[in-house]
């Protein structure tokens, strides 16, 4: 039987992490988090006026763990203290951590992100850390304590799908604890990917939230989560760069007419 | 005095407490899923009757929404 996803003890159902941003209504959102399957679902935190209300109850409503973000924060100061905001919002010490170090690409800030890292888990936060797809980096997260590694895909947002899936074999190979895709899926072959490459889990966003029917997609990529992390686990087979007769030759009947 | 409350300026008697800053905002203390910042330092929601915003003093009220 296989071992269940489990992130600091907690065990999970399932593989696939619904991030909450980017529908356009509450009602799709919840419809896609029903479709997706997903036991934990980020949130941002904002001023009130930015923030409507409601997306709490219904994650609540589904039985999700709330997984409150960092996002927006540029440095470990300011990461920091949105952690303690969400703790004391949504009585939950587990973040994502997102020290951000560019507007454009939105990649992560190694240096403010592993300061942050440590301050938090010191702190005794669960801290998921979103990364690069440096394993170095990668093991540095593990090392100061964070339950899992989350390393993109590809920039947030982009549906570019796993640009470097090198590196994410790279950090399998270097890192214990979970790892999670996140950011850049597209669509369900780069989810199932990701679990092929030897991922624990994959998040996603606007993969589903910005697809044309969002809770096809969430679908789509439960079982494409599903489906990658069986082929891994059965083990596929080498790649050569010549044929290999599936079909044997033996007793291969001789059709040529007999002369005369 | 005067705060500054997620980012505008407003006037409240002195002594105003955390609780009366968020009333303003339309925020109740037994609202879930709600957080108060002031001077970058939590409050807890079990304090906000009780604490004073200093003069001058930068209030954050903040809630969840999508992202990420």
């Amino acid at each position: 039987m296989d071992a269940p996803l489990t992130i600091a003890g907690e065990e999970l159902g399932s593989r696939l992490l619904l991030g909450s941003g980017g529908f356009d209504r509450l009602d799709r959102f919840e419809a896609a988090l029903a479709a997706s399957g997903a036991e934990i679902v980020t949130v941002a935190l904002r001023r009130v006026e930015d923030a409507p209300g409601g997306l709490y109850d219904v994650i609540r409503r589904a039985g999700a763990r709330v997984l409150p973000n960092t996002a927006g924060c540029f440095t470990a100061r300011d990461a920091v203290a949105t952690a303690h905001l969400a703790r004391e919002a949504f009585e939950t010490d587990w973040v994502k951590l997102e020290v951000i170090g560019d507007r454009r690409t939105l990649l992560p800030d190694a240096v403010e992100l592993l300061r942050a890292a440590e301050e938090l888990v010191g702190e005794g936060f669960v801290v998921l850390a979103y990364t690069t797809d440096d394993p170095v980096l990668g093991r540095r997260l593990e090392d100061v304590g964070c339950a899992a590694v989350m390393p993109l895909g590809s920039p947030i947002g982009s549906g570019l799908g796993i640009r470097n899936p090198d590196a994410i074999e790279l950090m399998r190979d270097a890192i214990s604890v979970p790892l999670v895709l996140d950011a850049g899926i597209g669509t369900a072959s780069d989810a199932a990917l990701a679990m092929e490459l030897g991922c624990d889990a994959v998040l996603a966003a606007t993969a589903i939230s910005r697809a044309r029917e969002p809770e096809r997609m969430a679908t789509a990529l439960r079982l494409a989560v599903e489906a990658g992390h069986a082929a891994r686990r059965a083990g596929r087979t080498e790649r050569v760069h010549h044929a290999r007769a599936s079909t044997s030759d033996a007793g291969l009947p001789d059709l040529t007419p007999s002369a005369g | 005095m005067r705060i500054s409350l997620n980012g505008a300026e407003r006037d409240l008697p002195d002594g105003a407490t955390v609780a009366a800053a968020a009333r303003l905002v339309g925020v109740a203390p037994d609202e879930r899923g709600v957080a108060v910042a002031v001077e970058g330092a939590v409050v807890p929601k079990a304090r906000w009757a009780e604490t004073p915003i200093p003069d001058g003093a930068r209030v954050e009220v903040v809630r969840a929404t999508a992202g990420g």
